[in-house]
């Protein structure tokens, strides 16, 4: 059969988890741009859209209940739609994530410049490079790629515990900085749970394409 | 687990045409092993070389092995009608004959010569209807007509009349497929519940009765057995294309 019913639904599911994806890319990048070019506005317009993301979770949950429910899927099909299923609430949360970010943004913002942000573009970057590179590797089912990054996760780990420090010695040394670096501290701590978020979906990308659960597995 | 039957580079023709190729597989005891696969690809041939109901079809040959509890039923001097004992078998149309619900399940223990007295007679007619999950549907009409029973009950009654003459492997032929939705699952919860105690082989082509009642699955291709895995396994990631096609309706 060239045209199965399914594959209309599993192109429509696709689409939509991959427009969230998007979403959520756009959403934690904002939000650290929000911070670094001290744009309140733009970290308002980052809160605003959560609405639609908390919204597209909903549709995909409820296509993907449809699809298992009427169409009974087996082998890939299956897989995917468990996947999809499995990562669009881990989307979600890593765009909560940002809505935190940009609501760090809004009080940092109006408190006095905390000079040397040192690591923290850094660990901002990799978070967002690895994001994109899961989605990307969910889309090309490229187990490989996920257990590339994966690894990269362990970066942002050792980030995080410099930016710690380092947010922790500038509260000691200069005491008016330190509701800025505070919130700062929060900031890091919801970038070093995105890079956690991002790992799971990679694990699934693997189950995806392997049928493997890697999670709470020594056997990456 | 043991293996109840283990079958080795069978092949078999109705003449010179070839319907199944050098097939080995292994059924483990008390297991249930589904047969899938497109229409005339074989399954119902390979079903009846498992207790060589084939050997009714004068121009059929088989070669190779089938060994079942450690014996080749194709070896010289089998005794046929005890290895059907052993290896009974349910068929898609159910067919009971026109006679009494209770004449329909002593009929396999008379025919197969079975010495009982009259209770004892009774005693197994009435646990073949218990494990058929019958009994309490017909206990209070036993002597009253077969064919004034349900399809689904049909299928059940000649269920029990398998079950009678106390097989260890039942073979069925596609038991559901003029049944009901209800029907249909009552039999299909009759073969989960049957497998405790007997060996069983199921051919279905219904892809979803396979992966609800069976064990392991087998997948039939043009005489040729493509995939055998445990039933997890190939609804969820077959090792082979063809077999990834065909439980996800990519071919008809
Ligand atoms: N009694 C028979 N005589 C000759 N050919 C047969 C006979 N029964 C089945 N065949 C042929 O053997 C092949 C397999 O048939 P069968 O085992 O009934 O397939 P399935 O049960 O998978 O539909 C088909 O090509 C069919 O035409
Ligand atoms: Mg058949």
């Amino acid at each position: 059969m060239d045209h199965r019913i399914i594959d209309q639904q599993l192109d429509v599911l696709r689409d939509k988890i991959l427009l969230l994806g998007g979403a959520t890319e756009s959403a934690v990048q904002r939000a650290m741009q929000s911070l670094v070019e001290r744009d309140s506005v733009l970290a308002k317009q980052v809160l605003e859209e959560d609405k639609i993301i908390d919204q597209m979770e909903l549709e995909i949950d409820r296509l993907s209940i449809e699809i298992l429910a009427l169409q009974h899927p087996a082998a890939h099909d299956l897989r995917f739609v468990i996947s999809v299923a499995k990562i669009t609430p881990i989307l979600e949360r890593i765009a909560d994530h940002a809505g935190s970010i940009a609501e760090a943004a809004l009080v940092i913002n109006i408190e006095p410049l905390v000079k040397n942000y040192v690591e923290f573009p850094m660990m901002a970057q990799t978070a967002a490079e690895m994001l994109r590179s899961a989605l990307d590797a969910f889309t090309n089912e490229d187990a490989q790629l996920s257990r590339e990054i994966i690894e990269r996760d362990k970066e942002i780990d050792t980030s995080y515990k410099k930016v710690f420090n380092a947010l922790l010695e500038m509260m000691i040394d200069n005491p008016s900085a330190t509701t800025g670096a505070a919130h700062l501290l929060f900031v890091a701590k919801h970038l070093e749970r995105i890079g956690d978020y991002v790992k799971d979906i990679c694990e699934l990308n693997v189950y995806l394409r392997e049928a493997a659960f890697i999670k709470h597995s020594r056997l990456i | 687990m043991e293996n109840k039957i283990r079958v080795s580079n069978l092949n078999f023709f109705y003449g010179k045409a070839q319907a199944l190729y050098d097939i080995s597989l292994e059924v483990p005891e008390r297991q249930v092993v589904a047969c899938i696969g497109p229409s005339g690809c074989g399954k119902s041939t390979f079903l009846r070389t498992l207790n060589r109901m084939n050997d009714t079809i004068p121009i059929a040959r088989a070669d190779g092995e089938v060994i079942v509890d450690g014996e080749n039923i194709y070896a010289p001097g089998t005794d046929v009608v005890a290895l059907r004992r052993k290896v009974g078998m349910v068929f898609q149309k159910s067919n009971p004959f026109p006679k009494s619900i209770f004449d329909n399940v002593a009929y396999g223990i008379r025919i197969n010569g079975i010495q009982t007295s009259k209770t004892d007679l009774n005693d197994r007619v009435e646990k073949a209807l218990h494990d058929a999950a019958l009994w309490n549907e017909v206990k209070d009409r036993l002597n009253t007509s077969a064919f004034g029973l349900s399809g689904g009950q049909q299928q059940r009654l000649c269920i029990a009349r398998a079950l009678a003459v106390q097989p260890e492997v039942i073979l069925m032929d596609e038991p559901a497929s003029a049944l009901d939705p209800i029907a249909t699952q009552k039999i299909e919860e009759l073969v989960v519940e049957l497998k405790r105690d007997y060996t069983i082989v199921i051919v279905t082509h219904n892809m979803q009765q396979a992966s609800r009642v069976s064990d392991r699955t087998a997948f039939f291709m043009l005489g040729k057995l493509v995939e055998y895995d445990s039933t997890q396994k190939m609804f969820q990631n077959p090792n082979e294309k063809l077999t990834e096609d065909y439980i996800t309706g990519r071919f008809g």
